[in-house]
């Protein structure tokens, strides 16, 4: 290798006086970076992946982490990833695999987006005292309303309803699969969705049986591997998803290493043990849109009109057209998920570089289906790097019913964002199928993270509407003259339809 | 804060604009000087089958040209003349209020089901955005709307408002914020047969404006009571809603609200909301919209704007207070404060 080692990314200094020799870090890491050596805990720096467990676990407060100890000489041009990342290819051969989003420093539209709040002309609203609703329907909503008049002077309702999901709050999680994430992962975030009135998706990897007490909270995907599709699995799930692609690695496939294909993940997936799982790029029976028309009503069918199908695309370029079309199929929700969307693996290549913000494509895909005049029979649901209530916020008045998070919900049970995912040995006990680990996470404390976490957003969400006089979120949803645009350019305000500060 | 007014005669019999005028100036505490409008309905028997096209004119030379030319190439101009006024004390005839009875000629546009009406919204859209120095503020039939710069008595008195005779009338007094002193931002706004009178911000402006934008209207008014105008237009008009529920639908029940109710209005109010949640207004408001054989009154959702309603004879009154329904008629039979958002609606019976 004639390229030598690369300096370690992070280094972990153990405080010895401190030590108390517990051995908790040993136990805890995962990734080996801890072992003993007579009265003294040794390290290998080198394995470290910042992922903070024996940080959080040590009693003594022993355990320093320092990121980019040796750096190298810096180079605006040559910096450190890039160096690295030909270090690697040059002995492997291979394309890059990363886990976690976009890690490139583009910059956040969501923060230079303001929010308004009324003063003297109009009252704010104090959600203690009055009424502030937040709940969403996701689904087909009919363009208008047919009433007859009886005899009696009240009126008959013509219209049929489609079946709609209702969200006491418009934040939901989004799909991660078993395999992706544990069965334990799974059922804190089962938990906490059905305590608090919403849904979460199960991702591509079917349903296993513990879910099945949440069901009627769970949103079942249809990939293109088709893993764990079968009549009992999509009758059990409150609502369809068809995903076409994923803001993290737009365009192409996905695949679950054979290793953490253990007993129950090949069993709720339907494939063999330890086989590879591989979700090819397009779905083989998706070449164009009225295939995929088709699909959409053939799971209508199967499950005889009763639950409603979203499809989720990646934010593309082209993402409002696609949006369109979608919408003009019997599908009842378009899910989009931007660049900054999270996953388990990744090629950095296109984790990085391919797709576009979820502000944008949000602005974009509403405008675009507003100008279509279909905007509200078909619902709006945004993901892809929702941080925190302000996000949450800003996108519903860009224009999305409801959000799906994932990451976030992932740090609520633990996560430290390490981008290791891909590895297997999540010490969190999320990103991984080993035994030892997953019964890290109970799933009666992680649920109640969880919920908190989406019960103190969903407070925020509130607030920040009633000082906005607004008591419903339809009245937020696509509000854009409640932003403004701090520090965006022109060009940028237009695609997000907003003023400039001051204006 | 804005004091608004209206008064419906059930019969179709005629008031002159005397006790209206006597009651919107009550309410001056509610404005600042800066704009007051009436609107009368019934106004100009003799041309009933006409458009009355009101104009403010800055001069009578290019815009006015420009704007006949533009009526003549489309329609039949029946009856053109300056509306009278009286200049008196502070209030100078800042813009030349004009008006047209004007037929569009039905043979000269893309066919669709409200023909006549597509034509003007669409010639009051070009006059408006196109025509300098020229706007379109009254368009129906039958209807004036008079309205300016000034308090209640100052623009009564300077279009002789007690002059005009209708059997349905609102009156509004504002104290303006956003488009302070504009002849064109004072009330009431009419589209057509609609009319609107309206106090208080609606916050979802942005909401429904874009929802609007999706059924082909275009707000140019920097005013977000051509909002409610639209807004009514598409649910009471083209959706044919009955006005109750139009209101239900602009001002709903709150979800824990409709959870109690029983299996049929459950339904019912569902699918309002499902289907109507992009129009739905939020912010204080009390709004009146009028129509040539109705008017419904109603508040926002938690009632932040004050409405009161009696009733004497047949004659129907809505109001910002109850002193200045007592100035129009001190024999009520009947008053009372309405829950917010319920519509009070007062229907033509002739
Ligand atoms: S966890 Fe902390 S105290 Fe325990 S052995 Fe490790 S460094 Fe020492
Ligand atoms: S899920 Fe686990 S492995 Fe993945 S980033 Fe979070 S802590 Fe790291």
């Amino acid at each position: 290798m004639s390229t030598g080692a690369t300096p370690s990314k992070y280094r972990i200094k153990v405080d010895h006086d401190q030590c108390m020799l517990c051995e908790r870090c040993i136990d805890n890491c995962s990734y080996g970076v801890f072992r003993r050596e007579g009265q003294k805990i040794a390290v290998d720096s080198h394995k470290c992946t910042a992922c903070h467990r024996c940080i959080a676990m040590c009693p003594r407060d022993a355990i320093e982490l320092e990121e980019k100890p040796n750096d190298y000489r810096s180079h605006p041009v040559w910096t450190r990833e890039a160096r690295e990342a030909i270090y690697k290819q040059a002995n492997s051969g291979q394309i890059i695999l990363s886990g976690m989003g976009n890690a490139l420093d583009y910059p956040i539209i969501f923060d230079r987006l303001v929010l308004d709040a009324c003063q003297v002309t109009n009252p704010s609203i104090d959600p203690l005292r009055e009424p502030m609703e937040l709940r969403t329907y996701l689904g087909k909503k009919p363009r208008q309303i047919v009433l007859d008049r009886t005899k009696k002077g009240d009126y008959d309702l013509k219209t049929k309803l489609s079946p709609n999901l209702m969200l006491e709050t418009p934040v939901m999680i989004g799909h991660m699969s078993y395999g992706a994430i544990s069965l334990n992962a799974q059922l804190s975030m089962a938990k906490a969705v059905s305590e608090l009135g919403t849904f979460m998706g199960t991702g591509e990897g079917g349903l296993h049986k513990d879910l099945y007490p949440y069901q009627n909270h769970m949103i079942v995907q249809v990939a293109s591997g088709r893993f764990g599709v079968d009549i009992n699995y999509l009758e059990r799930g409150s609502a369809i998803e068809i995903k076409i692609g994923q803001g993290a690695k737009p365009g192409i496939g996905g695949h679950l290493p054979g290793e953490k294909v253990e007993e129950d993940v090949s069993k709720t997936r339907m494939i063999p043990l330890h086989s590879d799982a591989i979700s090819p790029a397009p779905h083989h029976d998706i070449y164009s849109i009225e295939d995929l028309a088709q699909l959409v009503r053939s799971l209508k069918e199967a499950t005889e009109w009763k639950k409603p199908v979203f499809v989720k695309i990646a934010a593309v370029h082209n993402v409002a057209a696609i949006a369109a079309g979608i919408a003009r199929s019997s599908a009842d929700a378009v899910v989009i998920d931007g660049f900054r969307g999270g996953t388990g693996a990744a090629p950095r290549v296109f984790r990085d570089h391919v797709g576009i913000p979820i502000e944008a494509a949000i602005a974009a895909v509403d405008e675009k289906l507003r100008h279509q005049g279909i905007r509200n029979e078909v619902s709006l649901i945004a993901s892809g790097g929702i941080r925190d209530s302000a996000d949450l916020t800003k996108a519903i008045a860009l224009g999305a019913d409801a959000v799906y998070i994932g990451t976030a919900a992932l740090i609520a049970m633990g996560c430290r964002v390490c981008g290791s995912c891909y590895r297997g040995l999540c010490p969190w006990g999320i990103a991984t199928q080993r035994p030892e680990l997953v019964s890290r996470i109970n799933p009666d404390e992680a649920s109640k993270n969880v919920a908190n976490l989406i019960k103190g957003w969903t407070l925020e969400l509130a607030e920040l509407m009633g000082a906005a006089g607004i008591n419903s979120l339809e009245s937020l949803r696509g509000n854009r003259d409640r932003l403004r645009g701090y520090m965006l350019d022109e060009e940028m305000m237009k695609v997000l339809d907003v003023k400039m500060i001051g204006a | 804060m804005c004091g608004i007014i209206s008064v419906i005669d059930r019969l179709g019999n005629s008031m002159n604009g005397e006790a209206i005028k006597k009651a919107l100036s009550l309410m001056n505490e509610r404005g600042s000087g800066e704009g007051a409008g009436y609107a009368v309905y019934g106004a100009y028997p003799d041309f009933a089958d006409y458009y009355a096209l009101h104009l403010f004119y800055d001069n009578l030379v290019e815009p006015k040209v420009a704007v006949e030319e533009l009526l003549e190439k489309w329609g039949k101009i029946e009856h053109s003349e300056e509306i009278p006024t009286y200049s008196k004390g502070r209030m100078l005839k800042k813009h030349i209020p004009w008006r047209y009875f004007f037929k569009p000629d039905t043979s000269l546009f893309a066919s669709s089901e409200s023909l006549e009406e597509d034509i003007i919204i669409s010639l009051i859209t070009r006059i408006n955005t196109k025509v300098n120095g020229a706007l379109v503020y009254s368009s129906g039939k039958n209807i004036g709307v008079f309205k300016a710069s000034g308090w209640p008595e100052e623009v009564a008195d300077f279009y002789r408002i007690q002059d005009y005779e209708g059997y349905l009338w609102l009156a509004h007094n504002r104290y303006p914020t956003n488009t302070s002193g504009w002849w064109g931002g004072a009330h009431p706004f009419n589209l057509l047969d609609w009319s609107v009178i309206h106090n208080g911000e609606i916050t979802s402006y942005g909401t429904n404006k874009r929802y609007l934008e999706s059924f082909g209207y275009k707000c140019t008014m920097l005013t977000d009571t051509e909002v409610v105008a639209y807004l009514a237009d598409l649910l009471g008009r083209r959706h044919e809603l009955p006005p109750e529920m139009m209101v239900k639908a602009l001002a709903p029940p709150f979800w824990d609200e409709i959870d109690e109710m029983s299996g049929k209005d459950r339904d019912i109010y569902t699918a309002l909301r499902m289907a109507y949640g992009p129009a739905m207004m939020n912010g204080p408001f009390a709004i009146v919209v009028a129509r040539p054989d109705y008017i419904a009154g109603f508040t926002d959702r938690i009632k932040l704007r004050p409405m009161v309603a009696a009733e004497s004879g047949d004659r129907l009154y809505i109001s910002s207070e109850e002193a200045a329904i007592r100035t129009m008629e001190p024999n009520l039979e009947n008053i009372w404060m309405p829950d917010a958002g319920e519509p009070v609606i007062g229907r033509l019976r002739r």
